[in-house]
């Protein structure tokens, strides 16, 4: 990432954005980390699968974050942020899963999730953040958008749901 | 700002058990499970040093998933065991768990006198207004007009109002979390366990299987727009406009916590071992 010199207050700004940036890759990691876990309690192995590998890559990408800080790597979440919204622009929200979801489903939820990253990252860019802080909004901007090609690309390969995929001949809320 | 240090203070997962949970995917209760050892983690407490209580139900299966010690009790009596967990264990920290079903029917007589003993844990109920374990009954906070299959029509009856009757009956802090907001609720849980004597903290926890229409429960929940009061009168004043979805701390009391007995116990535990004997006729 370019690193203009910049004042001490810039610095702090930057480090603070970056940390941020940090918080919203982790927060990622832990939700489909566990939405992989639910998914594998109740058999759905394929799309537990995949968000097991959507956690992979976020944690590379928390890990470029450290390694670009030179932080350690850090054993728990730091603190929280105060987002625009409850969680983090990355962070699918914990209800999106459902038992019998497929693929395709699980991908949509990851471009909505890069979609949120990207327009977050792009609203920095284009605001009045220090000088650097913006740069590096920018290139985060950008690989949020390379992140979003690649899961279109990804879900042209994975078939769609067939109409009725919720449909379960012996449902969990029939009760009689 | 400084760069985030690596700490030797215990994370979050070091309260995870290895056991995953078996709720529904999308389940609310993952959520409040994620904020719990986020709380814990943020407080320094040790595994060891805390209990957690519950009663019957989904959310009840929650002691299971920490690593703390855990009690999965009688439908509808976590409060008295976690009650007397913590009078017998002062030193411990004792988080009670429960949903609507048992915290607030089954188990309701105890809330209130749990409220009104003021005895130093924290009550985490995880409402999603329904009976999910058993498949779908209405239980107390459920809306009366709610119709299903085992209610047609719905109840008819008026919903439970949980943080009026925890004002009422003597709770010294009252509070409402959402579990679409993990780490909100997570520093509300650590709050609730810092502030001393009987901490009530509802969890608005959706049940995708049984109430799909509680997503939107991210829409409706927001900030209470007011910083919490000390004044229990200002604090009921607010519960009349409340439309349930003011998420934050309600109410902090300054009320002392319950004491424990003035005299020590006079018997032993061998001396409770010889009660039990049973004797040769």
């Amino acid at each position: 990432m370019a690193k203009p010199a910049q004042s001490a207050a810039d610095e702090e700004a930057y480090a603070e954005f970056m940390s941020r940036a940090y918080t919203m890759e982790l927060e990622a990691v832990e939700r489909y980390a566990q939405f992989a876990d639910q998914l594998d309690t109740h058999n759905n192995r394929e799309v537990a699968q995949l968000f097991r590998k959507l956690s992979e890559i976020e944690t590379l990408h928390a890990k470029r974050i450290l390694a670009e800080m030179r932080w350690p790597s850090l054993p728990a979440l730091p603190a929280a942020f105060a987002w625009d919204s409850f969680e983090a622009p990355e962070t699918a929200p914990f209800d999106t899963v459902h038992y019998l979801m497929r693929p395709y489903h699980a991908l949509e939820i990851a471009l909505r999730c890069e979609l949120q990253a990207q327009k977050y990252y792009e609203e920095i860019a284009a605001g009045t953040a220090p000088r650097r802080v913006k740069l590096a909004a920018k290139e985060m901007a950008a690989e949020e958008a390379e992140h979003v090609a690649l899961i279109r690309e990804w879900m042209k390969k994975v078939p769609q749901p067939a109409p009725g995929w919720d449909e379960d001949p012996d449902p969990p809320q029939i009760n009689d | 700002m400084n760069a985030p240090l690596a700490s030797t203070a215990l994370a979050a997962k070091d309260f995870k058990s290895d056991y995953k949970p078996v709720w529904c995917p999308g389940c609310g209760d993952y959520s409040v499970l994620t904020a719990v050892t986020k709380a814990l983690a943020s407080l320094n407490l040790r595994p060891e040093n805390v209990a957690v209580v519950s009663g019957i139900g989904c959310s009840s299966r929650i002691p299971a998933y920490t690593t703390c010690y855990g009690f999965h009790g009688v439908h509808g009596r976590s409060l008295p065991a976690g009650t007397g967990l913590k009078v017998a264990r002062p030193d411990l920290t004792v988080l009670v768990a429960s949903g609507d079903g048992d915290g607030y029917s089954i188990g309701g007589n105890h809330f209130l006198h749990a409220c009104r003993r003021n005895v130093d844990l924290t009550y985490i109920v995880m409402d999603n207004h329904v009976y999910g374990m058993t498949k779908g009954q209405p239980s107390p906070t459920t809306e009366p007009d709610w119709s299903s299959k085992l209610a047609p029509g719905g109840t008819g009856v008026r919903e439970f109002h949980p943080l009026v009757i925890a004002l009422a009956s003597g709770a010294n802090f009252i509070a409402r979390a959402f579990s679409g907001d993990p780490n909100g609720a997570a520093a509300l849980i650590a709050e609730a366990v810092r502030h001393p004597g009987f901490s009530f903290i509802e969890v608005l926890s959706p049940c995708v299987t049984f109430r799909p229409e509680q997503r939107g429960w991210k829409e409706s929940a927001r900030p209470a727009p007011v910083a919490h009061t000390d004044d229990p009168a200002r604090a009921a004043r607010r519960l009349m406009t409340d439309d349930g979805f003011n998420i934050g701390v309600l109410y902090k009391g300054n009320r002392a916590p319950y004491a424990g007995l003035a005299t020590a116990a006079s018997h032993s535990v061998a001396d409770l071992e010889a009660g039990f004997r049973l004797q040769e006729r």
